[in-house]
């Protein structure tokens, strides 16, 4: 079978439109909004602030506490169950490990950063949408970085190697889907995760599209950094 | 007391606020519909100043009561993310949350805005159920009215998915909306000192002696009351506030529309 | 080669600001390899070969000797513990904590109670978690009743301004009695409500345009043109 043109008649390479604006909780001491497609994710960041109990502190280092939430309305189906599922416990696992590598928090022993990511509406992508709300909302709060994180999705419908999935590409019977993070300075990659049944070689290439697309999002994301002062000033 | 409590009463003493609204001046209302279009029946947006509340409205199929067999029902359920105030806790629904939900669902089911016999499906069998759910994104104050807003915002937006041999095709939206003809708007009047006001900022929020949230349908009649707060209020404040909340509500029906 | 950005550029974490040798990081600029890189969102400040950033956001960082202002959280049986909005709280000792003689087992809300705020200076900063603070010296006291603004702690110098210009500016044409926290909390209060909103308004101006020049006259036409 052959995979000759993308469901949303998108290019294989191409990334659905996608937007990032920081400042979006005031209440909050840094946060984001990323949107890409119909996905929206609102990342807010408290911290560094006393983590209790005491005993889950590190006096060496901050802690990273990152927390994933789909809102009732933002499934496709059926409304979500409101709370924790072990699905949203494991992204919000995963969100911490992509951000940590870049983050610096030697400075703040004892003390625990909060990341809160809800997904407002979702179209496939959501966790890489929360990673890249997320690595905004942490620079916003001032949090010591080495690089803004940036993720997408990549992966393999039939044939093709594509990036960042739709809902009806995700569900793509014969489809493989990659969420990646990374640092696009220094090319690290601290997202990986795929399901599916693909070759070596071809996961060589996705990690290379996922490179060029993460340096696309990356350059929307210190954009919005950059005009938030800008915004701020003319208010 | 609080010196920032006590600033805010010398401040209403002289006849202001700390912001300088007039004690019945509301902040800036905003309502946005269609926010989460893919995934939810009906969602809004709702500002008030700085503060933002998000609701969305999905459809499921249920078995009725037995008790009413032929009508659907309406679930409001109302989360306090942390995500939105470093006040708010993580963990299950804390008690205000409940409150705000149930406050929201007695004005909606009072106010018998929705016919619940229009959502019945099969007699005995199934009806739908609406489920409505209610997040802040930021509380700068006023979660209450944002709530309540939202809300009505959101069952106004909504459209009825389609239904194929009693399963919900959740790809498939009709042109059907629930048909509410008047909906109950909800304005809560707060109390600080001998002061009454409507619309609280974080501070104003924050420091609030007692509250009175008023439902009111568009005949001004009306629908659901709930007294909030530590503080008592005299039958002559009580009176006042009625006023000072139906006098608010017809303002937010102006930006609320029909 | 050389530097990639100008003073006072707007700039983030993991941007390249300068390639080569020529310049030195401080603060919150590291070199990685041949690259100096941002660690931070925040301004670029150039001064001879060293590149550095001032932060746009973030917790305060307690410094000896900053004047803060703080809320007493917690009375215990020899001082306070006070928020002073950094990540941990800062300590009041007995000794400390006023000039008066303290008698033993005294009840010590009588000073301070929890929610008092105080504007105090940080005599002692080892490891993060521990800040202890001094009410002795000039201008140290409780507060009285008042208003309290957030700003981010590197704005507060603009806020103050040259020898203190922009602050006495401010308090001489709002009739408002202010104190500046170096931790970025302002308290101020004033006779008229109005004029007490105009200098929270100049404040946020500052804070919001730190980095423009000609900031003075735009916050003198304001003050004026609301008087």
């Amino acid at each position: 079978m052959s995979y000759t043109k993308r469901f949303s008649g998108r290019k294989f390479d191409e990334l659905r439109p996608f937007e990032a604006k920081v400042g979006v909780v005031k209440r909050a001491d840094g946060s984001a909004m990323f949107k890409i497609g119909s996905t929206i994710a609102i990342a807010s960041v408290y911290g560094p602030r006393e983590l209790y109990p005491q005993f889950l502190q590190d006096p060496k280092k901050g802690v990273l506490r990152c927390n994933y939430n789909m809102v009732a309305f933002s499934g496709s189906g059926d409304r979500v169950k409101p709370g924790p599922s072990r699905r949203s416990k494991e992204i919000g696992l995963v969100t911490e490990k992509a951000l940590l590598p870049f983050i610096d928090l030697s400075d703040f022993g004892g003390a625990v950063v909060d990341v809160f990511i809800e997904l407002i509406q979702t179209d496939a992508g959501t966790r890489c949408a929360g990673i890249n709300a997320a690595a905004l909302a942490l620079a916003h709060a001032g949090i010591p970085m080495k690089d803004l994180v940036s993720a997408v999705a990549v992966g393999k419908i039939e044939d093709k190697l594509v990036v960042d999935l739709d809902y009806e590409e995700d569900s793509h019977e014969i489809g493989v889907d990659i969420p990646l993070a990374m640092s696009t300075r220094t090319g690290e990659i601290s997202l990986l995760q795929m399901d599916g049944i693909i070759s070596v070689e071809e996961v060589k290439n996705c990690v290379e599209n996922a490179r060029k697309a993460c340096e696309k999002i990356k350059e929307v994301q210190v954009k919005a950094l950059k005009e938030f002062y800008g915004l701020e000033a003319k208010k | 007391m609080n010196i920032l409590k006590k600033h805010l009463y010398n401040t209403f003493d002289k006849g202001f606020r700390e912001d300088g609204r007039k004690f019945d001046e509301t902040r800036e209302i905003f309502i946005e519909y269609g926010i989460s279009s893919r995934s939810a029946e009906g969602s809004a947006r709702v500002k008030i100043g700085e503060t933002e509340v998000v609701a969305g409205v999905k459809f499921g199929i249920g078995s009725p009561f037995p008790d009413k067999p032929g009508e659907g029902s309406i679930v409001v359920n109302a989360e306090l993310l942390p995500l939105a105030s470093p006040d708010y806790d993580s963990g299950p629904p804390s008690i205000d949350s409940i409150e705000i939900s149930r406050v929201v669902d007695r004005a909606i089911r009072e106010s018998k805005c929705i016919n619940m016999k229009s959502l019945c499906v099969k007699s005995g069998e199934s009806v739908w159920l609406i489920f409505i759910d209610i997040y802040p994104i930021n509380n700068s104050g006023n979660i209450f009215d944002a709530a309540a807003l939202a809300s009505l915002a959101a069952l106004k937006d909504a459209k009825f998915p389609s239904l194929k041999d009693g399963v919900v095709d959740y790809k498939s939206r009709t042109k059907k909306g629930i048909g509410i003809v008047d909906y109950p708007i909800s304005c809560t009047v707060r109390k600080i000192g001998s002061h009454l006001f409507v619309d609280p900022n974080v501070n104003e929020d924050l420091y609030s002696d007692a509250r009175l949230t008023a439902s009111f349908t568009s005949k001004n009649m009306l629908c659901s009351l709930q007294k909030g707060g530590n503080v008592s209020v005299t039958s002559d404040e009580l009176f006042t506030m009625l006023e000072l909340a139906k006098k608010t509500a017809q303002n937010y029906r102006k930006v609320f529309g029909k | 080669m050389g530097i990639l950005v100008n003073d006072k550029d707007v700039v983030v974490p993991g941007e390249i600001l300068a390639e080569g040798m020529d310049f030195v990081p401080s603060g919150d600029v590291f070199r990685d390899g041949e690259k100096l890189v941002s660690g931070r969102w925040g301004l670029v400040s150039v001064s001879g070969r060293i590149l550095k950033l001032i932060p746009l956001s973030g917790k305060y960082v307690p410094k000896r000797n900053d004047l803060v202002i703080g809320t007493i959280e917690n009375v215990g049986i020899s001082g306070w513990r006070i928020d002073i909005g950094c990540a941990f709280s800062a300590s009041l000792l007995l000794r400390d904590a006023t000039q008066e003689f303290i008698e033993r087992g005294a009840d010590l809300s009588k000073f301070y109670d929890v929610g008092d705020y105080v504007m105090c200076q940080i005599v002692k900063t080892s490891g993060p978690k521990i800040i202890d603070v001094s009410m002795k010296g000039p201008g140290l006291r409780k507060l009285g009743p008042g208003k309290l603004l957030k700003v981010a702690p590197a704005k507060v110098p603009r806020i103050i301004g040259k020898q203190g210009s922009m602050i006495s500016m401010i308090k001489e044409m709002t009739d408002c009695k202010i104190s500046v926290g170096q931790n970025g909390i302002i308290w101020l209060v004033g006779e008229d409500p109005k004029k007490e909103l105009t200098a929270v308004d100049a404040i946020n101006l500052i804070e919001r345009e730190s980095h423009i020049s000609g900031l003075t006259d735009k916050v003198k036409e304001l003050l004026e043109k609301r008087k």
